[in-house]
């Protein structure tokens, strides 16, 4: 029995849960697969054994779907808890699309984690676009069916171009394994351009800050947490070690702090620091040593906690007041006391203050980078550290709860979206002050790291009360950007406004000719020069009852080549 | 099961199965043309196809234990008799065959009810059974001049199921008497190329030929002989630029001829072709290895683009899958080209993956047309709304010629891009790439009027719904469904190419 189940992969039960969820049409049947499924894959999660299972043959493939082992280990139990407290978040909300892609997309994610080859880690990576794009499709609106639009043809494109760079790979290699792959090879060029295009590396970030917004409230908390962290496992898999993920990763943490701080929707401010904090783990997938991956897959644990708190808070807000845009709020801590205490909770662990999750992950990637040297990236990382504080750590709980009373007095948030943020913020104080059990859980146990010591926290205290400082001044003086209603143009204008005016034209052009082709078609027959209607139509001279005889000259003058090419063969 | 229906089967019938498949047809083809009535003709039809699959299975068991069976006609022996030989290669082609032409006469008795005057329907089953025994006799035997003979038997019988077509369309006639000119050359060239490797060997058997070439080597005289053989089995198969004879003949035959011949003709005389390629000729000669990069890669890229494009500027649907069948040809020829054993067994692959996905598609053709006239795209218009069952078959079946993941076509292609790319030939690539956009393009077309576009009216009216007869949907649903099916257990398909190509490689 026991052998059996190892062999399932944990995201079999969520997918199949979202299948069977995407049918029943009784609400409370599919809050309870979405709260049974996680719970059933934490058990088969518990009793995995490390190793390569799930071995299915599919279309002539091996594929391997359950490979068990440090580093997927630990990726795939964030994953399974943060389908829990998306289930509990979400359970007051009656809309069968969103319960079923969820959990689908869940499923597929941690699939895609457990993913022993390229081949079933394409199958899932695709399965999670296709899926989760119905999570924005939910919101049901204009703005958000476009949005849901171009993502999908980013994330197909990714899938496309990671199943090429696969092709190209296993031509060279003679296997389909997904084990390190490196840039030397036009084949792990392709993979990496998918990987990075998931990940949001910088100009191929513009689908997150377009799509997560705009998705339900539920959505974008579910979004959160799954795709741009599957891809860090997998460049963490796949690039460990590779020099220019430092330098992208260092641009990743650095440039969306300006457009956050000006940024007026504040579920669009959390966007731009997922970006940010993808950053740290992406440098330290560059920085490559074991200190340094352990520092990823920790901060990657916390951070779908901490990000997954945030969008909650701010969900939360949007549920009851019904927008989330600066401007307009301000004063909620009066009528939504929990949720302004969880907010805070979420804020300062982003803020990686001392006692917090992030503290102890996120400092673990930073000692890596300083043990290797690497001051410039270090003081844009310390940089960036101090502009989360900012943007996500003061920004959104000050404009949202305090800041100027709004007058908005709504009720609190409905009960189970408060458990789900108090489970959420007891995990991030509880992994703050007992990291033990998360770094048992980290991929290299050789990497000793001890995060509370005397210089480490008096250096983040003196970080975190500097930045303190610095937005209380600016705000005292009136320097600080006030909340405005502003749409702010970041590099996604070139394919919001150029490449969807470009494929807008094509599509209405390809309208006109597929209406008109048979116009066409009339109209080449009788127009002169048309040539390609002379050769290739159904009266053109290659289609055209050719007389026998003009055949068999055809037929003697291949003939003559054949024969040619038999003569002069050496 | 195999092992069951084995275990049945008198012994005499499993020693003499490799005679009996081909002698069988070819001898009730003779009692079917006497037939008082069109369904008598029909019944013995459907019981040698269903005979003839009883052989292959029975050859199948016989093939699980031994390489290859030998088959002395008459007590005979090589190089003396004419023997029959059945490998891994050719068994593949038997069984498809053998199951595509069960499908077709249960598919046939409804569509030929409708297509063929009442006292040429015996005639027209007995014509069938001989082109049906003509071509297992080509896939089967083992002798060189043989060959040319089952040619000519099912070429013949060919050129007069063509011309049948002609109660619906006239131009059928000329259809077929361009295809009994161009075929005769054909076969000639072919005739031509055996006498050859006649003259230089001495023997006709064509595992003794392999043997006395290996050992004097290659002359003027068996280079010329290449030379035809290649021209000669190409134009058969259909092989771009000599394929001008397959659209008119597709176009204009009864649906069941063409839905038959579109899965099988083609295909045993590629088959044939790589028999001479790699049995009688070893690829590893310089001249051979010369014109698989220098004809068959060339011809093969050349002619998928250009029939594809032509396949685009068609209105009518028929002659427009047609087209899409040269270019499929265009597939293999490139498989073959590539002259490599995962080349191969792509080109083998999609040698049966094509036969079913092409024959789904004529058929669901033929079932449009036992209740509209299609000869246009444009007839085709609402037909998702009127004949729901068969536009699916067609839109499965067109799905998986485009080469879209779950269908077989994606598999075929998948394994020819991959053999493309160990021979590095990134053009090819694009090539193949380049017209399965093509193919998206023309299938889409139908498939748009099929789905998008308002069902037929009459006199103000839409048409009801309406459904083609069950001995029409069973075969091609069931031709369909294979599309899909076999994606998921590839093992079958692809596991039998790969042993095929390498039973024809050897140890090469």
């Amino acid at each position: 029995m026991t052998d059996f189940l190892v062999n399932i992969s944990p995201a079999w039960p969520i997918i199949i849960a979202g299948l069977i969820a995407a049918i029943i049409p009784n609400s409370n049947l599919r809050k309870g697969l979405a709260l049974g499924a996680p719970v059933l894959a934490a058990i088969l999660w518990m009793s995995a054994e490390h190793g390569q299972h799930g071995i299915i043959m599919f279309g002539g493939f091996e594929l391997t779907t359950f490979r068990f082992d440090g580093l997927s280990r630990i990726w795939g139990l964030v994953f399974i808890i943060a389908t829990f407290l998306n289930g509990l978040f979400g359970l007051h909300e009656k809309d069968r699309v969103t319960d079923a892609a969820g959990l689908i997309y869940s499923g597929a994610a941690l699939a895609a984690v457990f993913a022993g080859d390229l081949l079933s880690l394409f199958l899932f990576w695709e399965l999670t676009a296709i899926s989760s794009v119905f999570l924005i499709w939910a919101a049901r609106n204009k703005a958000a069916y476009r949005a849901g639009l171009r993502y999908l043809a980013v994330h197909v494109l990714s899938g496309v171009l990671l199943l090429t760079g696969a092709l190209i790979r296993a031509s060279e290699t003679g296997n389909w394994a997904f084990e390190h792959i490196g840039l030397d090879s036009p084949g792990g060029l392709l993979i990496f351009l998918a990987f990075g295009i998931k990940c949001a590396f910088p100009f191929m970030h513009n689908w997150l800050q377009d799509a997560y917004p705009k998705a339900t409230v539920v959505g974008t908390v579910i979004l959160s947490a799954f795709t741009t962290k599957m891809a860090v496992y997998a460049l963490a898999r796949g690039y460990a070690g590779e020099d220019s993920l430092i330098y992208i990763g260092a641009i990743m943490t650095a440039f969306p702090v300006f457009f956050a701080v000006v940024e007026n929707d504040l579920r669009k401010v959390l966007s731009y620091s997922v970006n940010n904090q993808l950053g740290f783990m992406v440098v330290g997938i560059g920085v490559g040593t074991h200190l340094a991956l352990n520092g990823v897959a920790a901060h990657a644990f916390a951070d779908i906690i901490f990000k997954g708190l945030l969008f909650m808070s701010m969900g939360a807000v949007l549920h009851r007041v019904g927008t989330v845009k600066a401007s307009e709020l301000g004063g909620l801590f009066k009528s939504m006391p929990l949720t302004t205490i969880f907010c805070i909770i979420g804020a300062m662990t982003i803020s990686a203050f001392p006692l917090f999750s992030a503290f102890v992950t996120k400092s673990m990637i930073l000692a890596a980078v300083a043990q290797e040297h690497h001051w410039l990236v270090f003081g844009v990382l310390i940089f960036a550290s101090a502009g989360v504080l900012e943007h996500s750590g003061i920004k959104i709980p000050y404009f949202a709860f305090f800041a100027h009373d709004s007058g908005k007095r709504v009720k609190e948030a409905p009960a189970n979206m408060l458990i789900a943020m108090a489970i959420a913020s007891v995990l991030c104080i509880f992994l703050g002050i007992y990291y033990v059990p998360l770094y048992n859980l980290l991929p290299f146990q050789d990497a000793v790291y001890e995060p509370y010591t005397f210089d480490h926290v008096v250096g983040q205290m003196q970080l975190l009360l500097g930045a303190i400082f610095a937005f209380a001044f600016l705000l005292k003086v009136g320097a600080y950007p006030s909340e405005k209603r502003s749409i702010n143009l970041d590099t996604d204008w070139f394919y919001r406004r150029f490449g969807d005016g470009i494929v807008r034209w094509a599509w209405t052009m390809l309208g006109r000719l597929s209406a008109s082709i048979d116009n066409v078609i009339a109209r080449s027959k009788t127009r002169m020069g048309s040539r390609l209607h002379e050769v290739f139509s159904p009266i053109g001279s290659l289609s055209r009852d050719i007389p026998s005889g003009v055949l068999t000259i055809w037929t003697s003058a291949l003939l003559a080549i054949v024969m040619l090419v038999a003569y002069l063969a050496p | 099961m195999i092992d069951f229906i084995t275990a049945l089967t008198p012994a005499a019938l499993i020693h003499h199965a490799p005679a009996l498949v081909v002698t069988v047809p070819l001898i009730l083809s003779a009692f079917t043309a006497i037939m008082p009535s069109s369904r008598a003709a029909w019944g013995l039809c459907l019981s040698a196809a269903l005979f003839v699959g009883w052989m292959v299975i029975l050859l199948f068991g016989q093939l699980a234990t031994q390489d290859v069976i030998v088959y002395a006609m008459g007590g005979w022996d090589a190089p003396m008799g004419i023997t029959y030989r059945v490998d891994a290669l050719n068994l593949q082609i038997l069984a498809l065959v053998a199951s595509i032409g069960l499908l077709c006469v249960i598919y046939g008795y409804a569509t030929v009810k409708d297509e063929i005057a009442k006292d040429k329907r015996p005639l027209f089953y007995s014509a069938f059974l001989i082109c049906f025994a003509g071509l297992l006799g080509v896939t089967i035997t083992g002798d060189a001049f043989n060959v040319f003979v089952f040619v000519e038997i099912s070429s013949l019988a060919t050129y007069a199921l063509i011309a049948m077509g002609a109660e619906r369309d006239r131009r059928a006639l000329t259809a077929s008497y361009n295809y009994l000119v161009l075929g005769t050359i054909g076969a000639t060239f072919f005739v031509i190329g055996v006498g050859f490797l006649y003259m230089a060997t001495g023997t006709l058997n064509m595992a003794d030929m392999a043997g006395i070439l290996a050992e004097t080597g290659h002359t003027r005289v068996t280079q010329a002989a290449f030379a035809f053989i290649v021209v000669g089995l190409g134009l058969k198969a259909a092989m771009f630029p000599l394929h001008v004879w397959l659209p008119n003949a597709y176009a204009t035959s009864p649906s069941f001829v063409t839905a038959f011949l579109a899965s099988t003709a083609t295909k045993v005389a590629f088959y044939a072709l790589i028999r001479f390629l790699y049995a009688v000729y070893t690829p590893d000669t310089g001249f051979v290895m010369l014109s698989f990069t220098w004809v068959f890669a060339v011809v093969g890229v050349v002619g998928m683009i250009l029939a594809s494009v032509q396949a685009l500027f068609q209105s009518d649907p028929r002659r427009l899958l047609a087209y899409s069948s040269v270019a499929q040809v265009g597939y293999m020829m490139l498989g073959l080209g590539l002259g490599n054993a995962l080349g191969l067994a792509a080109a083998l692959m999609h040698l049966v993956n094509h036969a079913i996905m092409k024959g789904a598609l004529f058929m669901a053709l033929g079932a449009f047309g036992l209740k509209f006239g299609i000869s246009k795209i444009s007839d085709l218009n609402g037909l998702g709304r009127t004949m729901p069952a068969s536009a699916a078959a067609f839109t499965v079946a067109g799905i998986s010629l485009i080469g879209i993941p779950l269908t077989i076509g994606f598999t075929s292609k998948w394994y020819l891009i991959i053999a493309v790319l160990e021979r590095g030939w990134w053009w090819a690539v694009a090539a193949v790439i380049m017209s399965s956009l093509l193919a998206l393009a023309y299938i889409t077309r139908m498939l748009a009027a099929i789905w998008m576009e308002n069902p037929p009216e009459h006199h103000g009216e839409t048409v009801p719904k309406t459904r083609a007869p069950a001995m029409v949907l069973v075969p091609m649903g069931l031709l369909a469904f294979a599309n899909v099916y076999f994606f998921f257990n590839a093992d079958f398909i692809v596991g039998m190419a790969q042993r095929a190509a390498s039973a024809v490689m050897g140890g090469q």
